[in-house]
Parts: C-alpha cells; sequence; structure tokens
C-alpha cells in the first residue's frame, strides 16, 4: 500500500498512529453528534461570521436558505460518517480525505490572518496556524500511514479481497 | 500459526476499536442527559414559549387606497416597506447586491407579500421628494397625485388611509386632520410635539374609531414579544430598575442630515413646513435638519428616548411615570443647534409591580432610565434588573440569575444554574428556545432593530408594523401600538423634554390624567403648551 510496509511498524509507532486516528474520530464524531441532537443547530452563524479570500462564497451558502439546509445536513453526516470510519478504522482512507475537506472548509471560512477578528469566540492565539489546519495535517499523516487494517474494521472487510 | 489463529487474531485487531465507540456512545449519551437535564429543568422552570407574532389577518378584498404625508427619509422607508420602493433606492439596492452577497435587501424588498395597495396620493413641501415619491408610487400605469399642502391631500376621497412621516410639530394637526376626513392613521414617533395636542389628538382619534398606529415597529420584534412572556413569568421577579441608553458618534446620528442642493424657496413651501412653529425667513438648516431645533423636533426625548421607553412598555406596560428628571447638555455639537446631544432620563414608578417571589413588601417600585449621547458609540445594552435576574434585551434575550435570587437558589446551590454563563438565551434567528450552558451564543448578540424573525426568515419589521395596521383596517383586530401606548409615549417623552427645558422634576397626576406640577404658562414658554 503505498509502499509503506504496514509490519515495518514498531509497535509504538502503531499504536500512537491508531490513538491519533481514534482521537480525531471521536473529536469529529462527537461534533457531528452534538449538532445532530441540537434541532436548533445551523452552520449559518458560523457561515456568516466567514473572513478572508472566500468569505464572499460561504455568505452566498449562509444567504440561501434551501443551499444552508443542504450544507446543515452534509456537515452532521459527514462529520458522523467521518468520525466512525475514523474511530472504527472502517474506510479509514476515505475518511481521512473526508476528513480533511470537511476541515479545509472550516480553515478556509475562519482563516487565522492578521488583523482578522471573528465573532465566534476561540479558545486560543493563532497565527496562520490553528488547530483546524493541525487535524488536518493529522488525518494527511493519517492517510500515507494507514492503520485501519491493524486496528480497525478494514482489516476484516479488505483482507480476502487483498489475499486472495 | 493456524489459520483458526490468525483469524481469531485479525478478529480481535479489526474489533479493537468497537470497544472505544462503545465508551464514546457512553459518554456522549451521559453528557447529553446531563446538558438536557440541566436544560430541561431551567426550561421547566421558566416556562416561557417563544412568542407568536401579533395575530394579523389576511389582506384579500379591495385594494387600500394609501397617501403619504411626509416623503423624506422615513417616509421613504414606510412606503417601500408597503410594496413602493423608490426608483434611485432600487438602483443603489442592485448595486450594492453586486458588490455585497450579504448585502439582501433589494431581494427581501422583491420577495415581500404583496400587501394589496395603491399609493394614491404623496404630499411634501419640498417638490423633490414630492416627486421622488410619485416616482415610486407609478405602477401599472397608475400615478399617484402630488400635493404640498397636506389639507388639499386629506380632502382627495380616493384616499382611505395615510401614512405620516413629517416632522414632530405637524404630527398632531396633520393627524388630527386626517382623522376628521375619515382616514385611517399610521404615524411616525414621536406621537406629538406639544402637551396639549396630545389631549386633542387623543379625544379626536379615541371618538373616531378610525385605526391609529404608532411608528413603534420594535413592537413586532421576535425578541421583545417573548421578553413579554418572560416578565409575565416572573422570571427576573421583583423589577426595580430598567437601563436603557442611545449611543451615537456619528453626523447621520446627530441628525446632520444631507441638505439638498436644490431645497430654496421656490422649490420647497416655506410657510406649510412652518405650520404651528414661530415664523421666521426661509433656513434650509432648519427644513433638512430640523431634528436639532426645539421647533420643530422633540429632542432626544421624542427621537431615541421613545424607542427605548416604548420597548420596555411593551413588555412592563409601565405607562406614564409618576415623576421624571431630565438633565444633559450640548457637549459635542456646538453648531446652533438648541437640543442637547447629552440626555439623561430618569422617571419613577413608585407603584410598579412585576409580582414578587420574595417576602411581601419587597415587590414595589421601579426606575426606568434613559442615558444617551451623540458623542459616543460605544453599546451599552439595554438591561431589566429583577431580584432573581438580569434580563440584556436586544435581538436576542439574555438571562443572567442573580447570585442572591430567591427563586433559583435551590438550582444555584445545586449548580442547575450557572452564575457564570447565562441561564437562558432566546435567538429568533434559530428555530427554538434555548437554555444554554456556554458562552457562545453571548457574542452573536445582534444589534438594530431593522429586522426582526418569522420561523427563523429575516422581516423587516417595518413591513411587519404596517402590515398589522393595514390588516386592523381591513379585519377590525387591535394594533400593537394604538392610541393608549402613543399617548403614553408622548406624554412621557414630554415630560423628559419638560424637565430639561424648566429644571424641574414633573409629575403626572394619574387619576385626572394631566401634568402635576407644570403650568400653562411655564410650558407656552418653552413652545410645548
Amino acid at each position: 500500500m503505498n509502499g509503506t510496509n504496514l509490519s515495518s511498524y514498531t509497535p509504538a509507532q502503531t499504536w500512537l498512529l491508531v490513538i491519533l486516528r481514534m482521537l480525531i474520530g471521536w473529536h469529529l464524531l462527537y461534533e457531528g453528534v452534538v449538532k445532530l441532537w441540537n434541532p436548533g443547530w445551523s452552520a449559518g452563524g458560523y457561515l456568516m461570521d466567514s473572513q478572508g479570500l472566500f468569505a464572499n462564497l460561504f455568505y452566498k451558502m449562509a444567504a440561501n436558505p434551501s443551499v444552508l439546509q443542504v450544507i446543515d445536513f452534509m456537515n452532521i453526516w459527514g462529520l458522523i460518517l467521518v468520525g466512525l470510519g475514523l474511530l472504527l478504522g472502517i474506510f479509514t482512507r476515505l475518511a481521512c480525505v473526508g476528513g480533511i475537506l470537511l476541515l479545509l472548509l472550516y480553515f478556509l471560512s475562519h482563516p487565522a490572518l492578521i488583523g482578522v477578528k471573528y465573532a465566534m469566540p476561540t479558545e486560543g492565539s493563532y497565527l496562520f496556524v490553528n488547530k483546524n489546519l493541525i487535524e488536518m495535517a493529522a488525518l494527511a499523516v493519517l492517510l500515507v500511514f494507514p492503520t485501519g487494517k491493524m486496528a480497525g474494521l478494514d482489516g476484516l472487510l479488505f483482507r480476502k479481497t487483498e489475499d486472495g | 500459526m493456524s489459520q483458526n489463529k490468525m483469524n481469531r487474531r485479525d478478529a480481535i485487531k479489526g474489533l479493537a476499536a468497537v470497544p472505544v465507540l462503545g465508551a464514546f456512545l457512553l459518554g456522549a449519551d451521559a453528557k447529553s442527559d446531563h446538558d438536557e437535564d440541566i436544560k430541561q429543568e431551567i426550561l421547566d422552570e421558566l416556562n416561557v414559549e417563544p412568542a407568536t407574532p401579533n395575530p394579523t389577518g389576511s389582506m384579500k378584498g379591495d385594494v387600500l387606497r394609501v397617501g403619504v404625508i411626509g416623503y423624506g427619509g422615513r417616509g421613504e422607508h414606510l412606503i417601500r416597506a408597503i410594496g413602493f420602493a423608490s426608483p434611485t433606492w432600487m438602483n443603489d439596492m442592485k448595486e450594492n447586491a453586486a458588490k455585497d452577497p450579504k448585502d439582501t435587501r433589494l431581494r427581501d424588498y422583491l420577495e415581500q407579500e404583496n400587501l394589496n395597495v395603491q399609493l394614491t396620493a404623496v404630499c411634501d413641501t419640498f417638490d423633490v421628494r414630492g416627486e421622488l415619491g410619485v416616482a415610486a408610487g407609478t405602477k401599472d400605469g397608475f400615478k399617484p397625485k402630488q400635493y404640498r399642502d397636506y389639507r388639499k391631500m386629506l380632502e382627495d376621497p380616493n384616499i382611505d388611509a395615510v401614512v405620516i412621516a413629517t416632522p414632530d410639530h405637524a404630527h398632531a394637526p396633520q393627524v388630527i386632520a386626517a382623522i376628521q376626513a375619515g382616514k385611517h392613521v399610521y404615524v411616525e414617533k414621536c406621537m406629538t410635539h406639544k402637551v396639549k395636542e396630545t389631549f386633542d389628538l387623543y379625544d379626536a382619534v379615541k371618538k373616531s374609531g378610525l385605526v391609529f398606529q404608532l411608528g413603534h415597529q420594535h413592537r413586532q420584534t421576535a425578541s421583545f414579544l417573548t421578553a413579554r412572556e418572560l416578565v409575565k413569568k416572573k422570571v427576573m421577579g421583583h423589577i426595580n430598575l430598567v437601563q436603557t441608553n442611545t449611543n451615537r458618534n456619528d453626523d447621520n446620528g446627530a441628525w446632520q442630515w444631507e441638505i439638498h442642493e436644490n431645497g430654496n424657496p421656490q422649490t420647497i413651501d416655506w410657510d406649510l413646513f412652518l405650520g404651528n412653529a414661530p415664523k421666521i425667513p426661509f433656513n434650509a438648516e432648519h427644513y433638512f435638519r430640523w431634528r436639532k431645533w426645539w421647533a420643530y423636533g422633540t429632542g432626544l426625548s421624542g427621537d431615541l428616548l421613545t424607542h427605548d421607553y416604548d420597548r420596555i412598555n411593551c413588555l412592563l406596560e409601565m405607562g406614564i411615570p409618576a415623576s421624571c428628571n431630565a438633565s444633559g447638555g450640548i457637549y459635542t455639537h456646538r453648531d446652533g443647534r438648541d437640543v442637547p446631544d447629552v440626555f439623561q432620563v430618569v422617571m419613577e414608578y413608585p407603584e410598579f409591580t412585576s409580582g414578587a417571589t420574595q417576602e411581601a413588601g419587597k415587590e414595589k417600585g421601579m426606575t426606568f432610565i434613559y442615558s444617551s449621547t451623540l458623542g459616543n458609540q460605544y453599546d451599552r445594552g439595554s438591561l431589566v434588573m429583577g431580584h432573581d435576574a438580569t434580563l440584556e434585551l436586544g435581538e436576542q434575550l439574555i438571562i443572567h440569575a442573580d447570585p442572591q435570587s430567591t427563586r433559583y437558589k435551590d438550582m444555584i446551590e445545586k449548580g442547575i444554574v450557572s452564575l457564570e454563563v447565562p441561564m437562558y438565551a432566546y435567538d429568533p434567528r434559530a428555530k427554538g428556545v434555548d437554555a444554554v450552558t456556554g458562552a457562545t451564543a453571548k457574542y452573536f448578540a445582534n444589534k438594530g432593530l431593522m429586522y426582526t424573525y418569522r420561523d427563523g426568515k429575516r422581516v423587516d419589521s417595518t413591513f411587519l408594523h404596517l402590515r398589522e395596521w393595514l390588516s386592523a383596517i381591513r379585519n377590525g383586530h387591535k394594533v400593537s401600538c394604538g392610541l393608549e401606548e402613543g399617548f403614553q409615549e408622548a406624554m412621557s417623552a414630554h415630560m423628559a423634554s419638560i424637565s430639561f427645558r424648566t429644571g424641574k422634576r414633573v409629575e403626572w397626576d394619574a387619576v385626572n390624567r394631566k401634568l402635576k406640577n407644570v403650568s400653562d404658562s411655564e410650558l407656552a414658554g418653552i413652545g410645548m403648551l
């Protein structure tokens, strides 16, 4: 797989990668579940708070109620499916790509630029690099160091086809 | 290694993450239960439902024929709200929407309900504005008639109802004349300019049976309607202090409006503008910036105190104060104006009660404070302060429990109500009421009374207010800011102006409905008889 020899991971490497995968999975899954359980939740406020190069695009999304509905739905279920994928190690590579895409959108909507302020409070201090970007990079690492087959359902699901 | 053993090891590896999912589900469920329990306990205790809009009816039937007296900035907005945007506005909005996708004013306007009205007459003492109003009202081959003199316009039988948006000193004479001509009236605040005419207007409208609405459109704002419910359910306990304010720091906010280049004695009927004001020679600044002089306007009292007074009167129904003190001065805009630009008003309501949660004897009396400056625009927010909680009143409603509350004592002790974050928030943009356990909601508090929300959709509150008036004419229901509310608004504002201008603490005799300690000659001395 991409030339990476799975069996060459040390146990520590394996488990730390698996833990990283599960932590991100847990986080994204919970972000999705919380939104699903809150009937009043909508991405509208967040989108209207966008700044930077793509802000106008995000405003347009928020301004159209039917587009916003689709965005809300896709965001909630995107987060849940990506979260489950990472947590359980199922369709792990797809989940990594999906997660990177979602995080990229959040990052582009709220970039940590100089002189840009958001209504949405942040819990830290950021310059260009924020937690969305870091989580995105961590998913990229997991994409090239896959662990789905070592501690995940991918191992069961894809064993036969690859063995065969 | 046997095949079996391999399979078993693979299965264990494959399922290694399943217990983590189990832990996740248990954790998420426990957290949700905890948050839901707290939220539910707070909501059960408060028992507040988000307000439903004032009931209005259908716009079907014959076309209602509307005339407008005063097609200035506000008149233009009112007439646009009933479906007649001016061509210049349409062009500006097209340009703005092309530049800024956040600017949806044009789209909102075009999506607005058709109110089934015709603009049949436009009256303005300035021809340029009158012509613009006619252009706005010209639709499907029909062109409204243009007048300079409202008395001529009121003779026109093709008018069922009039919208009045003239300078304050013209309101009462025009409302009374319109009512006498049998027209329904929508008039901008401040309802009147002087004391005696306030009673005259009241009597004329009362006798007529016609529909009268005062232009305080925030009565349509979803959050204010919900806030009424909060007061009714005694969420704040005994309310003893209300603090409201205005902060502006720009020329427009200080009434330094544009003096039109074509405004001159030929295009402006100066005598008609002056009306009952002292006769002086033509003065373009007085004409275009009339709010800067007591002769035509009502200062901060009538322009901006009335907004806050009426917002609170809508919640508390406290009426006219027993007494009122005001002070202030001209500290920023020393440009020849005679109305103050920093203005503080204190109104006393010794008998007011919003219900008690404590032992008897602590449930009476309230002070309403209005504080304003036209030299600073820091937003201080409006606060309704009670024994049990404080309500931050804006487009969003946010309630903070009071640490010494009687009602929430147990909930605070049990940790159900936190003193660190608001215990309750209502955002009309969201789909329902929410008790918040996080501070995030606070940051999205929106200012301005331009828009409100119906089912989460943004609507112009001025449109709703006018719609309610038109529907009342058609369907005979009540309006939300009618004659009683208007009388209370005007008299309370006048008490503040009189206090400022005489230096007196002005008292109101609620039984005999008159000012207690101000003589007619004192009122005449300040042009407010």
